[in-house]
């Protein structure tokens, strides 16, 4: 008698410590970073808004999901995903192949190409290809001849971009040996030091540029060189982060938001915060 | 437990040591001089001397380092005049001037208290010794009021100096790559924050470690008169009888 009910103890103690297994998904975690704008920004009354916020909202709307956002900084996304504080990261955060190894991510609901900006009267206004768009995945004559000029014209320039992305992996790759990387917490940090002087060239997201060249301060400021995308490096685009485990949780968003990219409703946020559509 | 991931994190954090250490020797040095010089403002018995060392430790004392930090590399550099300086701009810059100069600034104000506090502690018995027995106000300043001053100082100027060491982690936000900077940068790549995180704690443990037990020793070194004396029952043998 005694011994069934420790077993009936143990039992219930065993469903209850593996809630993995059986989560009925009815509420989701989501951490942004809440300083990408327009991706996700704070705005004066502390709320997070943004593309994806209203990516967000669409996709749980149809998947009947209820979404609490949190604010995360960047650089602890990825920990704090694995580590379960929260369910989903949408941060503009690039598929790539050295993060898929920890995380998975969902279908890419936008592309976005990496660039450089510059000061308009500064000696790299110059940059050649400058507004070509190289896609790496190609790996053609093409790409590597713009890899190799613009590693020529960054010699001894110094390079500011946000530690732990995508171009800071390009860097590594390609510029490290020549140019002087300073690797910055937030995106906002290079950009200041761009518009001081002590940069020569900020390295970023194209859309996230377009919100810098939208403020007052950055006048002197304009895209140099050329633009990349694709490869292993720079990956397929941009997606929503999940637990390996989570295969479920996937599965139920990448319905809801094929749905909603297909309908149109992600062009639109789109077009509502970057005036162009970057899910093409 | 993955002993190559680890061996290889320590050796790559190592070698940011260097750097760390810089950054730490020149910031208390400076931080150093400027303690003095506002120990000694504070002592000097004028006024206006007094409030200056006054408002100067409210403002970097109340203020975290990390926002003088940021104001100082990022603040500064929103002005004109500073950026078009011949003498600011090569100094704020550059992130490394810029990180010791703030640790320099903020440390200086703990110390200067810390000093004040030591040479308050003088007890007034020796200074009056001094003074029945004739000496000069420097006399008395470099023989009497100081030794014992620095030897009080010490263990509070030893705890900050060990603060400072910590300190030296922020510089990664203006980009320096010192020991915590090379960290988290590996723990980007990697996404192991914790083998990570337990690599830069014990480096930075080892380094505190020795730094107390130096100043523990200078301590020791200082302080003879504290030390029980030597039993000396053993020493001086009784006197034989026979004689």
């Amino acid at each position: 008698m005694k011994s069934s009910r420790w077993m009936a103890l143990a039992a219930l103690a065993l469903t209850c410590s593996t809630p993995a297994m059986a989560k009925d998904w009815k509420t989701v975690t989501v951490a942004m970073e809440g300083s990408y704008a327009p991706w996700n920004q704070t705005d004066a009354s502390g709320k997070i808004v943004g593309f994806e916020v209203d990516i967000l909202n669409d996709v749980c709307g149809r998947a009947k999901l209820e979404c609490n956002i949190v604010a995360q900084d960047w650089d602890g996304v990825i920990p704090g995903l694995t580590a379960g504080k929260f369910d989903i990261v949408m941060d503009g955060m690039s598929i790539t192949e050295e993060r898929l190894k920890t995380i998975d991510f969902s279908i890419p609901y936008a592309s976005s190409p990496v660039a450089f900006l510059a000061d308009k009267n500064g000696p790299l206004a110059q940059l050649s290809n400058s507004g070509k768009m190289i896609d790496l995945s190609k790996d053609d004559a093409e790409s590597k001849a713009a890899l190799d000029t613009l590693r020529k014209e960054l010699t001894g320039k110094n390079v500011g971009l946000q530690v732990s992305t995508t171009e800071a992996t390009f860097a590594d790759k390609y510029l490290k040996d020549v140019a002087n990387v300073h690797e910055y917490k937030t995106t906002d940090e290079h950009d200041l030091d761009l518009m001081a002087g002590r940069l020569d060239v900020a390295f970023a997201d194209t859309t996230y540029f377009l919100g810098t060249l939208a403020k007052p301060d950055a006048k002197d400021l304009e895209f140099v060189g050329p633009q990349f995308k694709g490869g292993p490096i720079l990956g397929p685009g941009i997606g929503a982060a999940f637990r390996k485990t989570d295969k479920d949780l996937q599965d139920i968003y990448n319905k809801a938001l094929k749905a909603a990219l297909d309908d149109g409703s992600v062009s639109k946020y789109s077009m509502q915060w970057f005036k162009i559509d970057i899910t093409k | 437990m993955d002993y190559d991931f680890y061996l290889s994190t320590m050796w790559s954090v190592l070698k940011a040591l260097p750097l760390t250490l810089e950054i730490w020797f020149f910031g208390i040095a400076f931080g150093l001089v400027i303690a003095t010089g506002l120990t000694w403002l504070r002592a000097s018995g004028y006024k206006s001397g007094e409030y200056f060392t006054r408002a100067y430790v409210f403002v970097f004392r109340g203020s975290p380092l990390l926002v003088q930090l940021y104001l100082i590399y990022f603040g500064l550099s929103q002005f004109d005049f500073v950026r078009h300086s011949p003498i600011l701009w090569p100094i704020l810059r550059d992130p490394m001037y810029c990180t010791i100069v703030a640790m320099a600034l903020n440390t200086a104000a703990y110390e200067s208290e810390i000093f004040r506090g030591a040479l308050k502690a003088v007890p007034v018995g020796q200074i009056e010794a001094a003074k029945a027995f004739g000496m000069s106000a420097f006399t008395r300043f470099r023989i009497v009021t100081l030794p014992i001053a620095l030897r009080l100082a010490l263990p509070a100027y030893s705890t900050e100096i060990i603060l400072m060491t910590k300190a030296t982690a922020l510089a990664s936000v203006v980009t320096i790559m010192e020991m915590m900077g090379t960290a988290q940068k590996i723990q980007h790549d990697t996404f192991r924050p914790i083998e990570v995180l337990t690599c830069a704690g014990v480096i930075y443990l080892l380094l505190n470690l020795s730094i107390a037990r130096l100043f523990a020793w200078v301590e020791y070194l200082l302080s003879p008169h504290l030390r029980p004396a030597p039993d000396q029952s053993q020493r001086i043998k009784p006197v034989p009888e026979v004689l």
